[in-house]
């Protein structure tokens, strides 16, 4: 891939919304960033894989959703920031409006027997389908023991402790950060 | 209408618990919407979660589906804006810092302490979820199998969630 031509001159904010609108349109789960690369790097060559790996560890650095987070650092550096509010506008807007449906008819349908039967159905499968998708996450980006000790403690804090969110998120944020802290050697 | 401020609210401050993803924040959206303000009921947040799984794109389209619940159109607008702004906002303008900061020796630290938190969060989020969804043997059936398939597999997410929605309907219905 090294000397292709990573950037091409003419991406239009138009092409940003479109290509992104259809990423939003056609990906689904938990492999939003699959598509985004054979899309971003693979198909339209916006993005080097170099890049492209950058931008995505920025993402699951950052709060936010890595999908949107990607939109956004993929259109910004495209085409500054109408090009993140255009590829942001883009990839939301299919799946906000299938679930601006859905919320719109849940009230009327969910006491039929059968709605709420499968629904309890669709539920299960999302436990599975989340819990897979978060453990090839953190299959990817633990390094030792010091981090599952992280991971675990997080969830005993959530669960065991019922503390905040926000204290456990900054408590055991600050630990780690400080347990992998720049060590002069 | 008066709800439309308390959502912004909301899912503003839910958005930024959200690292790693939207399962992060989970039990906070449980806390907040269900127990707190009384949107929904928890099967209810378990369903328009569930159904927001096989929805296209970012997995957390669902919080347009709470707006549009609690407040009709312009609920879901405010939910759906309210949720993706502050972050969007801080990834803009850190996306912009991070080639400045390469020299910055706890950049690295940043990053390698906050992903054990993430997969903590998200794990933590899994198994509030999992609380509610799985009441039974079909359920957990279900979530095992989906679990493996997921693991073993590439077949596409949103037609394991149509399964569930199958199963559920054979194997749930009374």
């Amino acid at each position: 891939m090294s000397g292709e031509p990573t950037r091409p001159a003419t991406v239009s904010i138009g092409d940003i919304f479109r290509v992104f609108l259809l990423l939003g349109a056609t990906s689904f789960g938990g492999g939003v960033v699959a598509y985004l690369r054979s899309s971003l790097v693979g198909k339209h060559r916006w993005l080097d894989d170099t890049a492209f790996v950058e931008l995505l560890s920025i993402s699951q650095t950052l709060p936010g959703l890595n999908a949107t987070n990607m939109a956004i650092l993929v259109g910004d550096r495209l085409r500054g920031t109408t090009g993140a509010a255009a590829a942001i506008c883009g990839i939301c807007l299919p799946g906000a409006l299938v679930m601006f449906v859905v919320g719109m008819l849940y009230g009327h349908h969910a006491g039929r027997p059968a709605v709420a039967a499968m629904l309890h159905g669709v539920g299960a499968a999302a436990v599975g389908l989340v819990t897979a998708v978060s453990l090839q996450i953190g299959r990817r980006s633990l390094d030792g023991l010091a981090d599952l000790a992280f991971v675990a403690l997080s969830v005993l804090g959530v669960h065991a402790l019922h503390l905040p969110l926000p204290y456990v998120l900054v408590g055991v944020g600050l630990l780690a950060i400080w347990w992998h802290r720049p060590r002069r050697t | 209408m008066s709800r439309i401020p308390t959502l912004v609210i909301v899912f503003a401050y839910l958005s930024l618990l959200t690292f790693g993803g939207g399962m992060a924040a989970y039990p906070e959206m449980e806390t907040l919407t269900v127990d707190v303000y009384h949107w929904l009921t928890g099967t209810e947040l378990i369903h328009l979660y569930s159904v927001g799984q096989a929805a296209p794109g970012p997995n957390m389209m669902m919080v347009t589906a709470i707006g549009a619940h609690v407040a009709g159109p312009l609920g879901a607008l405010a939910a759906v804006v309210a949720f993706l702004a502050p972050t969007a906002l801080m990834t803009l303008a850190v996306g912009r810092l991070w080639r400045r900061l390469e020299g910055w020796s706890w950049r690295d630290a940043i990053q390698r302490g906050l992903a054990p938190v993430s997969v903590g969060l998200i794990l933590a989020g899994c198994i509030s979820l999992g609380r509610g969804a799985l009441t039974g043997w079909v359920t957990v059936s279900v979530a095992i199998a989906v679990f493996a398939l997921v693991l073993s597999t590439r077949i596409n997410p949103a037609l394991l969630v149509l399964g569930g929605a199958l199963v559920g309907l054979v194997g749930l219905a009374r």
